[in-house]
C-alpha cells in the first residue's frame, strides 16, 4: 500500500471555537487515513493543559501566566461572543442540541484515531507551562518537527 | 443486495458520521457492504466525497425525509 498522505495542522489559537475546528479537521483527515500531526504553539498549548491545579516550580511571571490563561479544552474562551463566559456555556448547550462533539471528546477521539498531539517547546518556555501540566502521552518538538511533517503535507493548516 | 454490517450514525454530527464509517468500513472484508444510515446534511457529500478518496464505491445512496441511507462496498 502506498504512503498514507499528511495533514499538519498548527493550532496557535488558544480559543475554543478555533480548536474545535483544528480537531475536527484532524478526526476528518484520520478518517481519510491521513496521518495526522497537530502542532500546538502558543495560546494553542491550552488545549493540552489538564484542568486539575498543579503546582510546579515557577517563577512569578510563569505564576502569573499560569493564572491568565485557561486550564484545559472546556475552560477556553471563544473567539467572539465570549460574553465574560456566557458565550461558552451557550454554545456548548447549542451544541449538545445538535450532537456536536465537545472539544475535550474530540481530543479524546484524536487519541484514538492516532492523531500526533505535539507541544513546541519553546513557547511552552515563554508561556512557563511545564510537561507535567499538559496531557500525558503527546509528544514535544519545535520548527523543525513541523517542517519534517510539513514539507510533504498534502493539508497543512495554521488556525 | 446482502448486507454485511448497518452503522447506524443517526443524530451525530461532523465529523462522527465519517470517523464510525471508517472504523465499520475496517471491520468487513473487501467486496462486502456497509450500510450506512445518517442524517447529518453535510454526509451525502462527505461520504460521497470520502468513498471516492479512499477508494471504496458508493454503490447506493437514497434519502427520505432527511434519514440518508448510504451502500458502501469495500474496496
Amino acid at each position: 500500500m502506498a504512503e498514507n498522505k499528511k495533514t499538519n495542522i498548527i493550532l496557535f489559537s488558544g480559543e475554543y471555537d478555533k480548536a474545535m475546528a483544528a480537531y475536527i479537521i484532524a478526526n476528518g483527515a484520520a478518517a481519510y487515513d491521513h496521518d495526522v500531526t497537530i502542532f500546538h504553539t502558543f495560546w494553542g498549548l491550552n488545549a493540552l493543559r489538564k484542568d486539575e491545579k498543579l503546582q510546579p516550580k515557577k517563577s512569578f511571571m510563569e505564576k502569573m501566566f499560569g493564572k491568565m490563561m485557561p486550564r484545559g479544552a472546556d475552560n477556553m474562551p471563544l473567539s467572539k461572543m465570549q460574553f465574560l463566559g456566557m458565550g461558552p456555556k451557550m454554545i456548548k448547550g447549542v451544541m449538545k442540541k445538535h450532537n456536536a462533539m465537545p472539544l475535550p471528546d474530540l481530543i479524546d477521539m484524536a487519541k484514538e484515531q492516532d492523531i500526533t498531539l505535539l507541544a513546541c517547546t519553546m513557547t511552552m518556555d515563554l508561556l512557563g507551562l511545564k510537561k507535567e501540566e499538559l496531557l500525558d502521552d503527546i509528544e514535544y518538538g519545535g520548527v523543525a518537527a513541523y517542517i519534517a511533517e510539513g514539507e510533504d503535507g498534502a493539508i497543512n493548516l495554521f488556525i | 443486495m446482502d448486507i454485511n454490517k448497518t452503522l447506524d450514525a443517526k443524530g451525530l454530527a461532523c465529523p462522527m458520521p465519517i470517523v464510525k464509517t471508517k472504523k465499520a468500513i475496517g471491520d468487513i472484508e473487501s467486496g462486502q457492504i456497509l450500510e450506512v444510515v445518517a442524517t447529518d446534511a453535510g454526509a451525502k457529500s462527505d461520504l460521497t466525497a470520502w468513498c471516492k478518496s479512499s477508494g471504496h464505491e458508493l454503490v447506493d445512496m437514497n434519502e427520505d425525509d432527511g434519514v440518508f441511507t448510504f451502500y458502501i462496498k469495500k474496496g
